[in-house]
């Protein structure tokens, strides 16, 4: 048999025996004593680094977010700001529309009154003016009619002279 | 994966060769010691085959330097009885072999087998197959010191994350052995075994430290070293069985459905497949018993040989050559001690991983032969 001939190549019992015997013996001694341990200390420490990695990365969510949240509201209180200014500036611009609305309206209410006021004085003044011509005519004429009308060049004169005293004034 | 096989093939066959080869060696050696130990040679031929196999092979006294050794104890079942001495009584004071009269028979060590002697001198064979030797040898001694260092080592581990915390950094030897943990885990045990793989780890674990720390040990050359323990195919048959047993016991009704009634073939394709798979399953032990083995094995008889060469020569200058060659041997040893404990880990975790894989009903039907 092949196996009897080489002597490295066949195994002792008593070798193989004790081989097992001690195989199991460490098993059992390294299984309790060490990689349970070690397994489980292991295992723990992944554990806590996932965790804390995953919290981490959460928290930077979180964090990114809340940036994102801050972003969002100052864009808001922009906005607001911008609407606020444009709704003072069209406040203020009707205002002074209103305004000058208003005074535009009461300048041709003015403007309008003196009118009336100056045409009413001025019809007053020409009817004075009338009556006082009519008046005048009358009396030049009563004072004509009283002279006697002999002498052309006199009653020139004459009309002249009264013509002079009517002052219209 | 393609040069792994075709390397561990060439290492296979090589140290085959060098077997066969050192069979006939010994073979002549043996019928000419026959004829001299008569004639009393005091100038001994030095002899390679049998200096390298002296190196490699099991012995029963721990051979520490000169003419010391650190004797074992001999244990021995017998058909009378147990009988127990130590080494020291099998060798003289010139550290020859020499006849020893035990409780029941009297015992003669043979190359590192014990034999059982008539009066005469002669072997025994009759009686000899009768005792069972169970001896502390000194691959025993050396596993067994083997052993104590990896608790010793793993404890203090154990007991420094006790200490120190599971969220501090590790440190010192934690620190070194850590990654190498962390290695087996996620490239064996996860990858290969799947899902359940934390069940498995003390296991593969177990597996992985155990070899690497023999086949370190087997390259120091002296105490505590020097002893071919993963270089000795008992080492490697018994991790094998195991591993065989492991999977097996644990495999789930798919895995025997799977080698025995391959489903989603037609009945003769079943037939066929069946005693393939059977054969498949028987394979996986042998092929990883001999492949460390061999690995280990050859190794050690590159560097033997190496130096060896400075005795053939017969010349200092020798050396010049021979030892930067067995240090290049030994480096490309340090990276296969290391891989072949990976690999056995690595084929350890497949099997249990195909063991207790839970096939879909309408899914992978592929054989999984895998060597």
């Amino acid at each position: 048999m092949l196996l009897e001939i080489n002597p490295l190549a066949l195994p002792d019992i008593g070798l193989l025996f004790w081989n097992i015997v001690a195989f199991i013996v460490l098993f059992f001694v390294l299984k309790k004593m060490a990689w349970k341990p070690i397994l489980k200390a292991i295992k723990t420490r992944e554990d806590g680094i996932d965790e804390a990695l995953s919290k981490a990365e959460k928290v930077k969510a979180e964090m990114a977010q809340l940036a994102n949240e801050n972003e969002a509201l100052l864009q808001k209180a922009r906005e607001e700001r911008a609407v606020l200014i444009r709704d003072a500036k069209e406040q203020s611009d009707k205002m002074i529309a209103e305004a000058k609305e208003k005074a535009k309206s009461e300048y041709d209410r003015i403007v309008a009154d003196a009118q009336v006021a100056i045409n009413q004085q001025k019809n007053a003044a020409l009817t004075d003016v009338k009556n006082q011509v009519g008046a005048l005519v009358i009396e030049i004429s009563e004072k004509i009619l009283k002279r006697e009308l002999n002498n052309k060049a006199e009653q020139e004169n004459y009309i002249k002279q009264l013509a002079e005293e009517v002052k219209l004034n | 994966m393609a040069f792994r096989s075709t390397k561990s093939l060439l290492v296979l066959s090589f140290s085959i060769l060098t077997m066969l080869f050192s069979n006939n060696l010994l073979a002549q050696d043996s019928t000419q010691n026959n004829t001299t130990t008569t004639t009393e040679a005091h100038e001994e031929e030095f002899n390679v085959t049998e200096t390298i196999l002296g190196h490699i092979r099991d012995d029963h006294s721990w051979h520490l330097c000169g003419h010391t050794s650190l004797p074992l104890p001999v244990i021995l079942y017998t058909d009378k009885g147990i009988e127990c001495f130590s080494s020291s009584n099998l060798m003289d004071e010139h550290h020859h072999q020499k006849a020893f009269q035990g409780k029941y028979y009297t015992y003669q060590s043979f190359k590192g087998k014990i034999k059982v002697i008539n009066e005469d001198g002669s072997i025994n064979d009759q009686l000899t197959a009768n005792v069972w030797d169970f001896s502390i040898t000194k691959n025993v001694a050396a596993l067994f010191i083997s052993m104590a260092i990896l608790i010793l080592v793993f404890v203090t581990v154990a007991n420094t994350y006790k200490k120190r915390g599971i969220t501090s950094a590790p440190k010192g030897l934690q620190s070194f052995m850590e990654p190498i943990i962390f290695f087996v885990r996620d490239e064996v045990a996860k990858p290969n075994i799947g899902h359940h793989y934390a069940k498995y780890m003390p296991f593969i674990l177990t597996i992985f430290f155990i070899i690497l720390i023999n086949n370190y040990l087997g390259m120091i050359p002296f105490f505590p070293g020097g002893s071919n323990v993963s270089g000795n195919i008992a080492f490697t048959l018994a991790l094998a069985i195991i591993v065989f047993i492991v999977v097996n016991i644990k495999g789930n009704k798919s895995y025997w459905e799977h080698i025995f009634w391959m489903p989603g073939m037609n009945i003769g394709m079943k037939l066929f497949l069946a005693p393939i798979e059977v054969i498949g399953v028987l394979a996986r032990p042998i092929s990883l018993t001999i492949r460390l083995f061999a690995n280990v094995t050859a190794g050690h008889i590159l560097v033997l040989s190496l130096i060896c060469l400075i005795f053939i020569f017969k010349t200092v200058f020798a050396s010049a050559i021979s030892v930067p060659f067995a240090v290049f041997i030994g480096l490309i040893e340090s990276l296969v001690a290391f891989l072949q404990a990976y690999i056995f880990a690595l084929l350890a975790a497949m099997y249990i991983g195909m063991a207790i894989e839970e096939h879909h009903p309408k899914g992978d039907h592929d054989p999984h032969y895998n060597e």
